[in-house]
């Protein structure tokens, strides 16, 4: 197996507020890794930091062996260029909680938009496979819709084609249903659970246990900043050694 | 529901035939209603409606018999006055100061919001300080500054602050009245174009950089991209204002003797005597003619950046007013 993340020694402070304390990570290419956690844990802060979304304080990130968003200049890490960063994170999809598509660009300048503009994909190829990806989503008949005019399960299966469309090595999702009601929950997670089937490397942030315990390969929960523990779903989910695992997962039924 | 209605009927009566059999009861309204040919609602009449129109109408036809009967306006001299090459020079003039003080302004302005919403304190201080500066200081003020501006400085000089300069020209050379007007205008024009420039970018929600910045888009494509055309949307109203504003603003610019629309209705009332009010009303007209094109311009513009923000593009003018005939009744 190979490793497809690796976060080590991970600190982030808003003020006094210790946000990620020393979080050791690792990720495995082509398996799903879900994080849980109670609110305020830090979870989407390590997300975040993956893609230098959120610059750490200290610590680091790799992707694939390479160090996101900073590099080893004479002994010390140098935060990278606003340039050299961007380009890094268009190898890495990042799904977000809320559903922030463009909403002046039709859902398939949404979708084309990244390629396009940083990969240098001809439009019309760009169109081709953003309809595949669209239809692969179950969206092939709103292609030129607005986001405005979709449902929220809707347009987070847009978002998720215009994260795919980079084709990322690594996909990150924060909560991706959390804005969800519960009847479109479903078609997001199908759509994931097809993801997953097919070996995409995934980070998935979420509340969903049922979710986590059905396609996770990996499950990390963390409090206050710390890993409390990690495993295989089954023992994290089901039997959990740690007994801020057990009070957390006792709340959520 | 009206005061009469009977209590509803209880728990037990979930099917309606047994209130029928029983036939010593009076009729509920639900029998009542049952009866009727057609269930079709009439909608409420708003008779206030009529008479507030009827009202509104009488003082318009009042106000119109006093424009066209008052002989004082003098209608024949405000026809020969309206077309009349002076006058017609005096506009073009007038639309050349707004659409040049409109560029350059709009351009200052994008700079200086961009400026003000930078991480860099100076860029920041500066831009600041610029707004408030020209925000404080009376357009007619800063007009007979830099009429004068001899005065203050004889030459002007590209070059190295407190050392050599490379180009100097003399300050009358280069400043005309009509440049004096232009550059006075945008100046004063760049700080208020600025905020609203500004409040329309900070009215675009962060998380729309984010998920730019996530995708990995340039910086520049970004702002170009996905900014600026949402807050676009909000800066069109306000802008439009400012625009409006600015074309009457130039009237100012009569105080350094250039004669722009208002100059020349000023001077030409100074020379015909007794032509004042006509003069007045062709200058009025005008300005209220090209008020309206810059509002049709608006209303198109903020329709074209509604795009994807309304699920429907709200109807143009034309198709609203043929539903509300239709609606009423009159296109039947």
């Amino acid at each position: 197996m190979t490793v497809a993340v690796n976060v080590r020694g991970a600190v982030k402070s808003y003020g006094t507020n210790r946000v990620l304390d020393e979080v050791d990570f690792t990720a495995q290419a082509g398996q799903v890794t879900a994080i849980i956690g109670p609110s305020g844990s830090g979870k989407s802060t390590l997300l975040r930091a993956i893609n230098h979304l959120e610059p750490l304080d200290s610590g680091y990130v790799t992707v694939r062996g390479e160090l996101i968003g900073v590099r080893l200049h004479k002994g010390r890490l140098r935060e990278l260029s606003e340039r050299a960063i961007l380009r890094q994170r268009s190898r890495i999809g990042f799904v977000f909680q809320s559903l922030n598509l463009f909403p002046h660009l039709s859902v398939v300048e949404n979708v084309i938009e990244a390629p396009v503009v940083t990969q240098r994909v001809p439009k019309q190829q760009a169109i081709a496979r953003a309809k595949d990806l669209l239809t692969k989503v179950g969206l092939a008949d709103k292609i030129d819709a607005y986001p405005r005019q979709l449902s929220g399960g809707q347009q987070q299966r847009v978002a998720i084609a215009r994260a795919l469309a980079l084709e990322p090595e690594l996909i990150l999702f924060d909560e991706p249903t959390s804005a969800l009601d519960p009847e479109l929950v479903g078609e997001v997670l199908t759509v994931i659970r097809d993801l997953a089937a097919a070996g995409t490397t995934m980070i998935v942030v979420t509340h969903e246990i049922g979710f986590a315990r059905e396609v996770a390969d990996h499950v990390v929960f963390i409090d206050a900043g710390r890993v409390v523990e990690q495993g295989p779903p089954d023992q994290v989910l089901v039997a959990p050694r740690h007994d801020r695992t057990r009070e957390f997962l006792g709340k959520l039924v | 529901m009206t005061s009469s209605s009977p209590p509803k009927p209880s728990q037990e009566t979930e099917l309606p035939q047994p209130v029928k059999e029983s036939a010593e009861t009076a009729e509920t309204t639900d029998d009542l209603v049952d009866k009727l040919e057609s269930r079709r609602v009439v909608p409420l009449r708003h008779p206030w409606r009529w008479v507030a129109s009827a009202v509104v109408l009488v003082l318009l036809a009042q106000a119109a018999h006093a424009l066209t009967t008052n002989d004082a306006f003098q209608w024949d001299a405000f026809g020969y006055w309206f077309t009349r090459p002076v006058v017609v020079e005096g506009l073009l003039l007038t639309l050349q100061l707004t659409g040049l003080s409109a560029v350059f302004g709009l351009l200052g302005g994008i700079v200086l919001a961009l400026m003000r919403l930078s991480r860099n304190p100076v860029l920041q201080s500066v831009a600041w300080a610029y707004i408030w500066l020209f925000r404080s200081i009376p357009l007619i003020v800063l007009l007979l500054f830099l009429a004068n501006i001899t005065a203050l400085y004889a030459t002007l000089s590209l070059g190295v602050p407190f050392g050599p300069s490379f180009v100097e020209f003399s300050a009358n050379d280069l400043l005309s009245f009509y440049m004096v007007a232009v550059l006075g205008l945008s100046l004063n024009e760049a700080a208020y174009a600025a905020e609203i420039v500004r409040s329309g970018i900070i009215s675009v929600d962060q998380s729309q950089l984010e998920a730019a910045s996530a995708l990995g888009l340039p910086k520049g494509r970004q702002y170009r991209r996905i900014i600026l055309p949402q807050a676009t949307r909000a800066i069109i109203p306000a802008y439009a204002n400012q625009l409006i504003g600015l074309l009457k603003g130039t009237s100012v610019v009569y105080i350094t003797s250039l004669l722009e629309l208002f100059g020349v209705v000023q001077s030409q009332a100074s020379i015909n005597s007794g032509q004042i009010i006509p003069l007045l009303m062709v200058g009025t007209i005008w300005y209220i003619v090209l008020t309206s094109l810059l509002s049709i311009v608006q209303y198109y513009l903020e329709r074209y950046f509604s795009r994807g923000a309304l699920r429907t593009v709200p109807p143009t003018p034309f198709q609203r007013l043929r539903s509300r005939l239709r609606t009423t009744g009159v296109a039947r």
